[in-house]
């Protein structure tokens, strides 16, 4: 509702972390931007009607909350520290993303809305929308990038499983991009009964706000879990960073905690170097080398050409594979409460194969990213020895005592892994040829 | 609206426009319009408006495009510069912004292209915020604004870009006296539709359905039900989206429109032509259709107010 700017009485922008953030949607689009703002208002912050009671007590029953913080031993071993991952490959359906798909589905209900409708890009969010409408019963519609739709087969299949329509989206590369441009024209043409729930903490206010709250109940588990494991607070928090809703849902407890350094650890992809001709960042690092701009509705960090075209960006993680980041990261960046990293697609593939040996934990091509960090960060001695480059900075700051989120488990991509490891000679891969026989 | 920002200038053709950058009028000017968009509607009545995509499928055919949209009727021509992710538009205009990016379209050679248009119609730009905030060397609005009012632009739409974060495009827009055209939506009531009406600059699109823009069969009742909940407001009011033909026109104005907005239609006659010579013959020969159409309504609409007198 326009209730908060009417008392300000100032600007009239809303929804803003510094210069980030907004509202810039379609005309059309703008009472249900407003509608759904004073139902975030109410429900979520305000528990009208016992909403955050429900939906908390549906995380638990249904999706198998809370999600334990485990010490790695060998990690720790490893990396010569305390290393305490964060489980949310637990989470049902295999990755935090129900948290926030959950939570958005039961607030269209409670809004009296018909319709779900989500896009997706590793099938992740799709399918943990899918599971939160059958269990909520509500029709639902997925727009999945051509692409993306053909190499996450078995997360198509699990959609159509749960009952929801997948909607292969043809346009450009085909994948999450164009699938957010397409349900962004569905949800003005349907805008009256259909709730759009977005995956990630992007797009207008109040979706950056609501779906951090929905998705913070991984770091206010993890910050009371690591008191009560380890007796104190940890020197680091390390979390992926794609759009950013597992890095906000992990960092949002921790942010009044100046002695905690924050590691949003982005996907490096193959190389941080634009192609501004071909239009193409063969990265997804928008944290790292972004310029600001408006997409989706926000103002943020993107991946654009100095003529303001949005990038093709790449990653080997469908997840992260995105040209923009949530408006409230971009700005915990700039103020310099959160460091953005970056490792590229073969450190984040090794880091899958060491949690996978190590630690008896497939993970997310998209976590492997922030375990990727990790080695790099906490180095080792083999590494050094084997002439990689001198220990990243970071390697003091990481301390002592570390919490990774590992945000969803890795069966999504046990095709994609194969066939990448076997283009490369991978350190911490296993021979993986003789896998079919 | 406030006269405050507007400037003093003289003349009304585009070059003069140019020179003394955008198209607002002085209150002095010899007719009562606040700006040059304003008078192309009211003084044009029933005003056809046409939308083509710039570099769809070079900048040369578009200037041969607009040309003939210009000798056939068009009253205010809209071009759009491609922005590479078209949320607001369906698949027609979705097309033909990738062929105008695949043919290498830029900014830079957008202004140039309306540098050298010479029209009757008053000519806007219509793209989204990212594209207007990234010209010029940092995140800022208003140098597109200032290239824009000495390309001899008169006024700019930007789908993405609602009342509620308009204000340093607005200002920009006042500075040099652009137009800053607002879309008023089927689903735009209440306060809401009261903040956008004071703010209305040039005219109000009037968005005829929910969704993304594209030619359909027929014409649809929210358009009814929006003119008639924006009749109390004395500003032009121009409709689209959805609309392919010269009854579509006829139907529009006949129910209190001050003009009709036609855009994808056009673009289905550039992508199904061999030849751009044929494309503008058909942009030529569709623009009349329509303008006759429109008239037609004027005609039968016994209680539309008749254009305001000089």
């Amino acid at each position: 509702m326009s209730t908060e700017r009417e008392r300000d009485g100032e600007s009239s922008r809303t929804g803003t972390f510094g210069e980030y953030g907004g509202q810039y949607v379609p005309e059309a689009l703008m009472p249900a931007v407003q509608e759904l703002e004073d139902a975030y208002e109410r429900y979520v912050l305000e528990n009208e009607d016992g909403f955050m009671d429900e939906f908390r007590e549906r995380m638990r029953e249904f999706g198998g909350r809370p999600t334990p913080l485990q010490r790695a031993d060998r990690l720790s071993e490893r990396y010569d520290r305390e290393i305490y991952l964060k489980r949310e490959d637990l989470v049902h359906g295999g990755a935090h993303k129900l948290n926030n798909a959950l939570g958005q589905v039961l607030l269209a209900k409670y809004m009296g809305k018909e319709r779900i409708i989500a896009e997706t890009g590793a099938g992740q969010h799709g399918t943990a929308t899918a599971m939160a409408a059958a269990h909520l019963d509500m029709p639902c519609e997925i727009y999945m990038g051509r692409t993306d739709v053909n190499r996450q087969r078995p997360n198509v299949y699990r959609m159509r499983m749960n009952g929801a329509e997948v909607n292969p989206v043809e346009a450009g590369s085909g994948t999450l991009k164009e699938a957010i441009n397409e349900t962004m024209r569905d949800w003005a043409t349907t805008v009256e009964r259909t709730h759009y729930v977005i995956g990630s903490v992007v797009g207008p206010h109040p979706f950056p706000k609501m779906v951090r709250d929905f998705q913070s109940v991984i770091g206010k588990e993890a910050r009371k879990q690591i008191q009560e494991q380890a007796g104190r607070l940890p020197d680091s928090v390390v979390a992926c960073a794609g759009g950013g809703s597992n890095t906000m849902g992990t960092f949002h407890a921790f942010v009044p905690d100046d002695d905690v350094d924050l590691y949003a650890v982005e996907a490096g992809g193959s190389s941080l170097e634009i192609d501004e001709a071909e239009g193409l960042a063969p990265n997804s690092a928008t944290l790292s080398t972004g310029t600001v701009g408006v997409l989706h509705g926000a103002m943020t960090k993107l991946l654009q050409s100095t003529e303001g075209q949005i990038m093709e960006s790449h990653s080997v993680s469908a997840g992260l594979d995105y040209a923009g980041v949530g408006p409230e990261l971009a700005h915990l960046v700039e103020t310099g409460r959160v460091t953005p990293a970056s490792v590229d697609d073969e450190e984040a593939l090794n880091g899958f194969h060491r949690l996978s040996r190590l630690e008896g934990i497939i993970p997310a091509l998209e976590s492997s990213h922030a375990l990727g960090y990790l080695e790099r960060a906490a180095g080792t001695a083999a590494d050094e020895a084997s002439g990689r480059s001198p220990r990243d900075e970071a390697h003091e700051e990481l301390g002592d005592l570390v919490v990774v989120n590992v945000s969803g488990r890795g069966d999504k991509d046990l095709e994609t892994v194969l066939e990448e490891t076997e283009k490369r000679d991978l350190a911490a891969a296993p021979e993986v040829e003789v896998f079919d026989q | 609206m406030s006269d405050e920002n507007r400037r003093p200038k003289e003349g009304n053709s585009r070059e003069t426009r140019a020179e003394s950058g955008g198209g607002r009028r002085a209150a002095s000017d010899d007719a009562q319009y606040d700006s040059d968009i304003e008078a192309a509607i009211r003084e044009n009545y029933p005003a056809l408006i046409t939308y083509i995509t710039a570099g769809d499928p070079s900048l040369e055919a578009t200037k041969e495009y607009v040309e003939a949209l210009d000798r056939g009727g068009a009253d205010l021509i809209e071009l759009g510069l491609p922005f590479s992710e078209p949320i607001a538009e369906g698949p027609t205009i979705q097309a033909a912004i990738n062929r105008a990016l695949d043919a290498g379209t830029t900014p830079q050679a957008f202004f140039e292209l309306v540098d050298d248009l010479e029209t009757e119609a008053p000519l806007l730009v219509m793209t989204y915020y990212n594209m207007i905030l990234q010209y010029g060397d940092e995140p800022d609005v208003r140098p597109f604004v200032e290239r824009a009012a000495e390309a001899g632009l008169s006024g700019i739409i930007v789908p993405d870009l609602p009342a509620e974060e308009s204000e340093p495009l607005r200002a920009a827009c006042d500075k040099h006296g652009l137009d800053l055209v607002f879309i008023v939506a089927p689903t735009t009531e209440g306060e809401r539709l009261e903040r956008i009406m004071s703010q209305v600059s040039g005219f109000a699109y009037v968005q005829a359905r929910l969704g993304t823009t594209g030619a359909r069969a027929n014409v649809s009742g929210a358009t009814h039900d929006s003119l008639a909940r924006l009749s109390a407001y004395n500003v032009p009011k121009a409709v689209g989206f959805g609309v392919s033909k010269g009854d579509h026109a006829a139907e529009i104005i006949e129910a209190g429109a001050d003009g009709v907005i036609v855009g994808s239609a056009l673009i289905d006659l550039i992508a199904s032509s061999d030849e751009p010579s044929d494309a503008a013959d058909a942009l030529e020969a569709k623009a009349a259709e329509l303008k006759r159409g429109a008239r037609r309504g004027a005609e039968t609409d016994e209680v539309a107010p008749e254009p305001e007198q000089p």
